[in-house]
């Protein structure tokens, strides 16, 4: 998909992609923090991976003794889905970055070590990575994919950067600032009834 | 068909998740992108509006779902 729609979107004007990854970038980054903020919180509780996993195997174990073969099309096709879903992420992330960047190559190998790293992780392993704090992960990378969807919708919109480039980590800063004060605020709320100012 | 239409589903839900939040960001982003530079041309200030608006957005998103979750818990304590 990376190498089919890279060079495609590198033919359309770089002001019109900057605006248009880069809204993208922002929802998709803010979705993530819309999340990851209320979890940190104690707003909503955070995902038990553990419970899932059982839950999960549970039911695979049912379906595949039903079919009592060797080779299990259902989990086969459980874990195609759930990879191809993620990898749709990966894709659009590496896209956005690389193209908008003009970094499609830099991009696609960043891509490429981290799902090694994964793959590596989850043999070594050999359950879900429930040791790894997901809320952190995902507190971590919606504010990187939110930072660079913001410069880039204000490239797009021709706004001048103060600091150009070097401003987005004053962009980072600042989301994370905001979204740790957010965290802290709305825990406060839930535990003593007061209001958010 | 149908499996066309869950695809599209499941691509629209990897940007979309609350209505509200996405639509207030677009409508946010398309506005500065009109208003600011006829409000002030060439200002060294747009971006950081732009930047400002957007978490400000984000924050009351937060603060609204911090409030109805308060409110469901107060309706039902348990």
């Amino acid at each position: 998909m990376i190498a089919l729609l890279g060079p495609l979107l590198g033919q359309i004007p770089i002001g019109i992609l900057q605006l248009a990854v880069g809204l993208l970038l922002l929802l998709f980054g803010m979705r993530w923090l819309r999340k990851a903020i209320p979890r940190t919180a104690g707003v909503i509780p955070l995902h038990d991976e553990v419970a899932v996993f059982t839950s999960e195997t549970a039911m695979l174990r049912a379906i595949g003794s039903a079919t009592a073969l060797a080779f299990d099309p259902i989990a086969l096709l459980t874990t195609f889905k759930a990879v191809v879903l993620e990898g749709t992420e990966v894709v659009f992330i590496v896209l956005a970055i690389g193209t908008g960047g003009n970094m499609l190559v830099p991009a696609s190998f960043g891509a490429a070590a981290a799902g090694v790293i994964v793959i590596a992780l989850g043999l070594a392993l050999h359950r879900p990575l429930s040791r790894v704090p997901e809320n952190i992960l995902k507190f971590a990378v919606g504010i990187l994919i939110s930072g660079f969807g913001l410069f880039w919708v204000g490239e797009g919109l021709v706004f001048q950067w103060p600091g150009h480039n070097l401003v987005l980590v004053a962009i980072f800063m600042l989301l994370l600032a905001a979204s740790l004060i957010a965290a802290r605020l709305a825990g406060q709320m839930i535990a003593d009834g007061g209001e958010l100012a | 068909m149908r499996s066309i239409v869950a695809i599209l589903r499941q691509i629209w839900s990897l940007f979309v998740d609350d209505g509200s939040l996405a639509c207030a960001l677009v409508i946010w982003c398309t506005g500065a992108g009109f208003a600011l530079p006829r409000l002030t041309p060439f200002s060294a200030w747009n971006a950081p509006i732009l930047l400002l608006g957007c978490v400000t957005i984000l924050l009351a998103n937060i603060a609204f779902t911090a409030q109805n979750c308060r409110t469901r818990k107060a309706r039902n304590p348990r």
